[in-house]
């Protein structure tokens, strides 16, 4: 059905658009137009999508929920109230319609099948007509529109604002509906465990009760070793990451010759490919053991699952991006600042040092800022190698945890949906969501301060 | 003879005169530029009077800044040119290799055609110059360089007041007299510039004649110029170049009012160019 009415709505558009254009040239031969021909094609092509487009998006929910509850009337009246059976029902019923049923049928389920199968076509012939009548007076409509002063092109424009303007708004809803859904759980969370013992607690402990009489009680909810964690790592992270990103960004923009950086920013630019979850077991099962081995030869006790493992091959993969913004920004500078600098007898790297980096500041500075957000929000490599233990410890040779890991390990598995372990992982998302979104606020700032206009 | 420049012919035989007997300071011989496969600059042989203005003209394209960039080396900074001859200033080869070009351009200084102050403020502009080459042992001695170089520049009386507001918060005029402190605080020995009045209104390009005109006692500068009034008005000498090749040099009064080479009277009559 669908499938056919598609066609036709193509068939009609295309056809309406070469009409109308068709139209438009000819009679402009004779008069002047306000709108080229292929605008007045435009415009009877909406006036055919608009009027279709609805038929069919308000036609078939309703005719199938009309199709629907006639069926289930003809097999059960009761099952229409109780959601559950409904399903099964409906379930039952389409399966016969469509000849998909195993076993035997009741006759009961027989004739809601009738009932369903040929109610079904009546409809799909009605939205059929129904959408094809009214493309054909939108066409005749768009079509009888056409002459001399009207603004095609004006209404084509505004209808193409409007189609993009639904776009946008598509973005920022689902954002703005994602967040709020977050924070919903959050307050219900809240209502559970009290937003003091959440944010300043030192215990993490969802693990909910220990004997079964321990009502209510269910863990320790105090975020202290998340934040620990996840700063301890994201640190590392950067510490690794911010120099040597810069530093390779530096290379490639102003000292590595055109062919060594055609070769080196596609590599450097794969590292980000690689997926985190094999970076997650290099950092376990290769570097956490060799730090481990390390450090005992140096006679410190590192644990097999360490803070700094993760940080390490974290800082590992976020390298490319800061690197490759970066050498972005920095080739943004523009060349006339650094001959002025060479002019006045300069070298490179004082160029670079005095005049570069400081005109490229607030891009590198967002593209830091960006692989921060970044670090915070990967869960893999710190699932991998950094732990599950919610250690209060600022000693990056133990194992910690952060926020995405305890989210991911709260989620996995078995769980009821109301209770106070469950709810937390949405508290700590929105916790971890506000912090990402105070780094960017953080990052557009200083952005905003220190931005040089260049024309 | 219907040139279109009017020389005043009286001042400008006078400048010239003051002139004449001044060491030449910088010597080309034989100069050839090729970017990649195109032959930019033929065999240029040019000399530069010390502390006189030389103005360079020539239709676009003929290799104007080609020449100006070879006289403090910024050539080096272009993939793929290559630059053959001898250029000397003071007897010295600037293209001896082991000469440091941070030296040279710390004592050939360069005005760019579109005003390029860095994104810093006005003073921290100033000071760049001396700060890298150490000319300075102290604050107070820093800022004496900036404030005079920004005298000299003609700037100091507009921008006194606010010197750590950023360079780029300036007028296009402000910020090319912005750049000529700049180069100028480092004391050169020659001030190259390539177009320095092109973005600027009239009143703007009189202040920086102006002050060419007092920099000359001081400083050896070369200045390109699409402006043959300008040329005529600030500059001593004058080369004519098309093509790539130096057609004619002489004092400036000579080259506009009696041009030897057909070229040269057809650019200046505006023939062509
Ligand atoms: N970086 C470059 N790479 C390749 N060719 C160049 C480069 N710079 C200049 N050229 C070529 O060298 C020739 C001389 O250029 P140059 O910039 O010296 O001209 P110009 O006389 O300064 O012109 P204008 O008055 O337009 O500034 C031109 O033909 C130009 O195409
Ligand atoms: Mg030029």
């Amino acid at each position: 059905m669908s499938l056919i009415y598609f066609t036709g709505l193509a068939a009609l558009a295309v056809a309406g658009f070469l009409l109308g254009r068709n139209r438009a040239a000819v009679a402009n031969r004779t008069e002047t137009f306000h709108s080229r021909p292929s605008y007045h094609g435009a415009y009877v092509v909406v006036s055919v999508l608009l009027p279709m487009l609805l038929v069919f998006a308000v036609g078939v929910p309703v005719a199938h929920h009309l199709v629907e509850t006639q069926a289930l009337t003809v097999f059960d009246p009761s099952v229409l109230d109780d959601e559950l059976r409904r399903g099964a029902a409906l379930r039952d019923i389409v399966a016969v319609a469509t000849g998909r049923h195993t076993g035997d049928a009741t006759p009961a389920l027989v004739r809601a099948a009738e009932t369903w199968s040929s109610l079904r076509a009546w409809t799909d012939n009605l939205i059929l007509a129904g959408g094809g009548i009214v493309g054909l007076l939108g066409a005749a409509y768009g079509l009888r529109a056409i002459s001399a002063t009207f603004r095609a092109r004006n209404r084509v424009e505004r209808v193409v604002k409007v189609v993009l303007f639904g776009c946008a708004s598509v973005a920022v809803l689902t954002t703005v509906g994602i967040v709020f859904s977050v924070l919903l759980e959050t307050v219900h969370f809240f209502q559970k465990v009290s937003p003091l013992d959440f944010l300043f607690g030192l215990e993490w402990s969802p693990q909910t009760a220990i004997r079964a009489d321990q009502v209510g009680s269910s863990g320790a909810f105090g975020i202290a070793p998340l934040v620990v964690g996840t700063l301890l790592i994201t640190t590392i992270a950067m510490l690794v990451a911010g120099p040597i990103g810069l530093f390779a960004a530096i290379y490639l923009a102003e000292y590595a010759s055109p062919r060594v950086r055609a070769v080196a920013k596609p590599l450097l630019e794969i590292l980000a490919g690689i997926p985190t979850v094999v970076l997650g077991f290099f950092a376990a099962l290769s570097l956490a053991p060799w730090l481990r081995e390390l450090g005992q030869s140096l006679g410190l006790n590192v644990a097999s699952e360490s803070a700094l493992a993760a940080g390490l091959v974290m800082g590992m993969m976020i390298i490319p991006f800061v690197s490759s913004l970066s050498d972005d920004v920095i080739n943004a500078v523009p060349q006339s600042l650094r001959d002025g600098s060479y002019g006045m007898g300069a070298t490179k790297s004082e160029t670079i040092k005095r005049v570069v980096l400081p005109a490229a500041f607030s891009g590198i500075v967002s593209a830091m800022m960006l692989a921060i957000s970044r670090a915070v929000g990967e869960t893999m490599i710190v699932v991998m190698a950094a732990g599950l233990a919610a250690n209060l410890s600022f000693n990056p040779l133990d194992a910690v945890t952060t926020f995405t890991v305890q989210i991911k390990t709260i989620l996995v598995g078995d769980q009821e949906f109301d209770s106070a372990k469950t709810l937390s992982a949405f508290a700590l998302g929105f916790v971890l969501f506000f912090f990402t979104l105070t780094l960017n606020v953080i990052a557009m700032q200083i952005v905003k301060r220190y931005r040089e206009q260049y024309d | 003879m219907n040139s279109m420049v009017q020389v005043d012919s009286a001042s400008a035989i006078a400048a010239a005169a003051a002139v004449a007997g001044n060491p030449v300071k910088i010597v080309a011989q034989g100069v050839n530029v090729y970017y990649g496969e195109k032959h930019a600059l033929r065999d240029v042989d040019l000399d530069i009077q010390e502390r006189a203005v030389t103005a360079l003209i020539g239709p676009s394209g003929c290799g104007k800044s080609t020449f100006l960039r070879c006289l403090n080396r910024m050539n080096d900074t272009i993939v793929g040119c290559r630059v053959t001859g001898k250029i000397t200033m003071d007897d010295q080869d600037i293209y001896d290799p082991q000469l440091d070009v941070v030296q040279l351009r710390a004592r050939v200084g360069m005005v760019f055609q579109k005003p390029n102050p860095f994104p810093k403020s006005i003073f921290e502009n100033v000071a760049y110059g001396p700060r890298i080459h150490g000319l300075a042992r102290n604050k107070a001695e820093l800022e004496e360089i900036v404030v005079t170089s920004l005298k000299r520049a003609g700037l100091y009386e507009e921008v006194k007041d606010r010197l750590g507001d950023s360079g780029t918060s300036l007028s296009g005029g402000q910020q090319q007299r912005l750049c000529i402190a700049r180069a100028i605080a480092v004391s050169p020995e020659v001030i190259l510039m390539d177009e320095p009045c092109s973005a600027l209104d009239p009143i703007a390009t009189a202040k920086i004649e102006e002050l060419m005109d007092e920099l000359r006692e001081n400083y050896t500068i070369v200045i390109v110029t699409h402006s043959m009034q300008q040329a005529a008005r600030v500059s001593q000498r004058t080369a004519f170049f098309h093509l790539g090749v130096l057609v004619e040099v002489g004092v400036t009064g000579e080259i506009f009012t009696t041009p030897r080479d057909r070229r040269t009277q057809d650019y200046i009559t505006g023939r062509f160019g």
